[in-house]
């Protein structure tokens, strides 16, 4: 059996440890994710998907069970590590406040890469250049962020997520505010990335059309697993 | 992003320039305080200049004494008492420097020293016909002594001549005897008979008091008139570094026994009067440069605070606590080498208005202020350092910024 790309095994997370506030919201997640899996996080507002993509995402860690990525378990990591892991092992694209207003759209996507080694050079300009070409939006590559429109912004956001090569690609409600055309052309990159690239994809929506077309969808309430359903064969897209 | 640029300059400048308003008043604020330092320790280092140049055109470094017949008063004493009391010396007879040549080559061969000059010299009377001053007689070697006093270029009529029966005088003193160059004036030493001398020269030393008080003759003839035949009452000095004045006059004591007194110690309200102007100085720059340092700091809080949502997407994106940290300490300082080249700028500028605007009423600079590079690249320096120190809290506070709250922010 190949690794697994995402392991979690009994993760728990509780808020205001330590205070009356205290409040377990993940009360223990077990799931696996595979190389190239596409895969739909889906549940009612509240019941802990974003919770769960940021310790997915190495940004929050949980309080306990063990969470590994591409095998490597990260419990016993400290701050500098899960930073290296994060940044080489996992792309993010968010809902809203995505972009780097000051950046243009290019050095939005080369950002993780220029992170990752200090400083800028020409490789990763080329790099970012087709990313953006694939995304559609080689004339847009000198734009400020601020500039562009949501699904253009989130487009350089899915781009971005793929500059480092992640094999893990996170997405929290990533259409959440684009209408649905702009939601299906972001919807339809991130499906050819995992197509092509063989990236496994985990995607928080509330768009039950865009569940649909995913080959899994975990429902989440109230903290725990209610189902974990695989469709046999991804259905072809809705017509509205 | 130039190819090459480390991501802390990047992402710095960027910050910077897209808090637009935020930088330029912060920028202003610094050159503001820098310029104000800079003006002022020009100014006061100009004015110290000036007052000792001052000072020491009318007195050498050092004077070597006879030992005192009056006691003086007790320097070992109440320190920081006022000297300037004029300590009434014995006119009774001068006191001559024992051995005074040996003491003189002894001193002329000190690497310190540059000039040495013997006098003798002492209380006489200057009459001319009914006019009668009570003055006193400088009698010099004028090769070795022009080049301690240089009584030449403070000649307003006649000439620096000393020959035996010569006599230069004050200005104030040749208006009370009423006389000018070519007339003759007779002196009286407080015992035996005088002697007529010929004024071959008038000269402005400066000071009222002393105007009215110096006659400058031939050493010769001073001895003769004062009785010290072959001896001198004091041997004055000029050495490299006039701050180093009283530690020299402490060795030439220790080396020859003579009393040495430095122009520190004969100026020393004087002295005193320029150290308030420097402790002054120092607390005033302390003071601004911690409102420098407040107002970086406060400006860099508020962009961490208006950046936390970057600074959590940046970190989402691999960036670590160290490129947050080093990204917010770069703004500061490059805040405050900004605002210190700004206020160099500035400084300077208020130099040059301050040299053409203020004058004296004969149209010559109050006094010429110190441009010296060195405060400027000071300025630089510190104000850069400042930025940074200034920068740690906020740098630390975003560094530490907990990325899942700065982006659900
Ligand atoms: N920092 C926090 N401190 C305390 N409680 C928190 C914190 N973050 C989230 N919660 C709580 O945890 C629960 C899960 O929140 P979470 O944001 O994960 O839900 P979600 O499934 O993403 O909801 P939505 O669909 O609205 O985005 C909620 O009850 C929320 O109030
Ligand atoms: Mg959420």
């Amino acid at each position: 059996m190949p690794e697994a790309v995402l392991l979690l095994e009994g993760v728990k997370k509780s808020y205001g440890v330590g205070t009356p506030a205290e409040a377990e919201v993940l009360h223990g997640i077990d799931f696996s994710l595979g190389k190239g899996d596409f895969c739909a996080l889906m549940g009612p507002s509240g019941s802990g998907k974003s919770t769960l993509l940021n310790l997915i995402g190495l940004l929050d860690r949980p309080s306990s069970g063990r969470l590994s990525i591409d095998g490597r378990e990260t419990s016993g990591l400290d701050d500098r590590a899960l930073t290296a892991l994060r940044g080489h092992h996992i792309g993010f694209v968010f809902q809203y406040h995505h972009l780097l207003p000051a950046f243009t759209a290019l050095e939005n996507v080369m950002m993780p890469m220029v992170l990752d080694r200090g400083r800028p050079n020409e490789a990763m300009r080329a790099r970012a250049e087709e990313l953006l070409r694939t995304m559609g939006l080689t004339e847009w590559r000198e734009h400020l962020a601020t500039n562009m429109s949501g699904g253009q912004q989130q487009r350089v956001a899915v781009a971005r997520a793929l500059a480092m090569n992640p094999s893990l690609l996170l997405a929290d409600e990533p259409t959440g505010n684009l209408d649905t055309k702009a939601a299906q052309v972001v919807f339809d990159l991130m499906k050819e990335v995992n197509r092509e690239h063989g990236t496994t994809v985990l995607l928080v929506t509330h768009n039950h059309e865009l569940a649909a077309q995913c080959a899994r969808t975990i429902e989440l309430v109230d903290g725990r697993i209610v189902s974990d359903r695989r469709a046999s064969a991804p259905a072809a897209p809705a017509t509205a | 992003m130039r190819s090459g640029l480390p991501f802390e300059w990047i992402a710095a400048s960027r910050f910077l320039v897209e808090g637009r308003m935020q930088t330029i008043s912060i920028v202003a604020g610094v050159s503001i305080g820098v310029g104000v330092i800079i003006f002022m320790s020009a100014a006061l280092a100009g004015m110290q200049a000036n007052l000792i140049r001052r000072v020491l055109s009318a007195q050498a470094h050092i004077v070597l004494l006879p030992p005192q017949e009056v006691a003086r008063p007790l320097r070992a004493g109440a320190r920081g008492e006022s000297e300037a009391a004029i300590v009434q010396k014995p006119y009774q007879r001068v006191r001559g420097i024992d051995q005074w040549q040996k003491v003189m080559r002894d001193v002329a061969e000190m690497p310190a020293v540059v000039n040495v000059s013997p006098m003798a010299s002492g209380p006489v009377l200057a009459s001319r016909g009914e006019a009668t001053r009570a003055v006193s007689i400088m009698g010099v070697d004028p090769d070795l002594y022009f080049r301690i006093i240089a009584l030449p270029d403070k000649i307003v009529s006649g000439e620096a001549r000393l020959t035996s029966n010569d006599i230069v005088l004050g200005v104030d003193l040749a208006s009370d005897l009423g006389v000018v160059v070519g007339d003759k004036i007779r002196i009286t030493p407080n015992s035996g008979t005088g002697i007529d001398l010929m004024i071959t020269g008038i000269v402005d030393l400066g000071n009222k008091g002393v105007n009215q008080r110096n006659t400058y003759v031939a050493l010769h003839t001073a001895q003769a008139l004062l009785g010290l035949v072959g001896g001198v009452s004091s041997v004055d000095i000029t050495v490299r570094d006039v701050y180093a004045a009283e530690d020299v006059a402490q060795a030439i004591s220790a080396a020859t026994g003579v009393e040495a007194d430095s122009w520190i110690m004969t100026n020393a309200q004087f002295f005193s009067a320029v150290n308030a102007q420097v402790i002054a100085n120092t607390t005033i720059r302390f003071f601004v440069g911690l409102a420098i340092a407040f107002g970086i700091a406060a400006v860099l809080i508020v962009s961490v605070v208006q950046k936390s949502k970057e600074i959590g997407i940046l970190r989402a994106m691999g960036a670590s606590r160290g490129q947050i940290l080093r990204v917010f300490l770069l703004q500061g300082a490059v805040l405050g080498l900004v605002g210190s080249f700004a206020g160099s700028s500035l400084g300077g500028a208020a130099i040059w208005l301050w040299q053409v605007l203020v004058r004296n009423p004969d149209g010559t600079p109050l006094f010429p202020m110190e441009q010296d590079p060195r405060l400027f690249a000071g300025a630089a320096v510190l104000a850069t350092l400042t930025g940074l120190v200034a920068a740690v809290a906020p740098a630390l506070r975003g560094a530490r910024l907990d990325p899942v709250v700065a982006i659900r922010a």
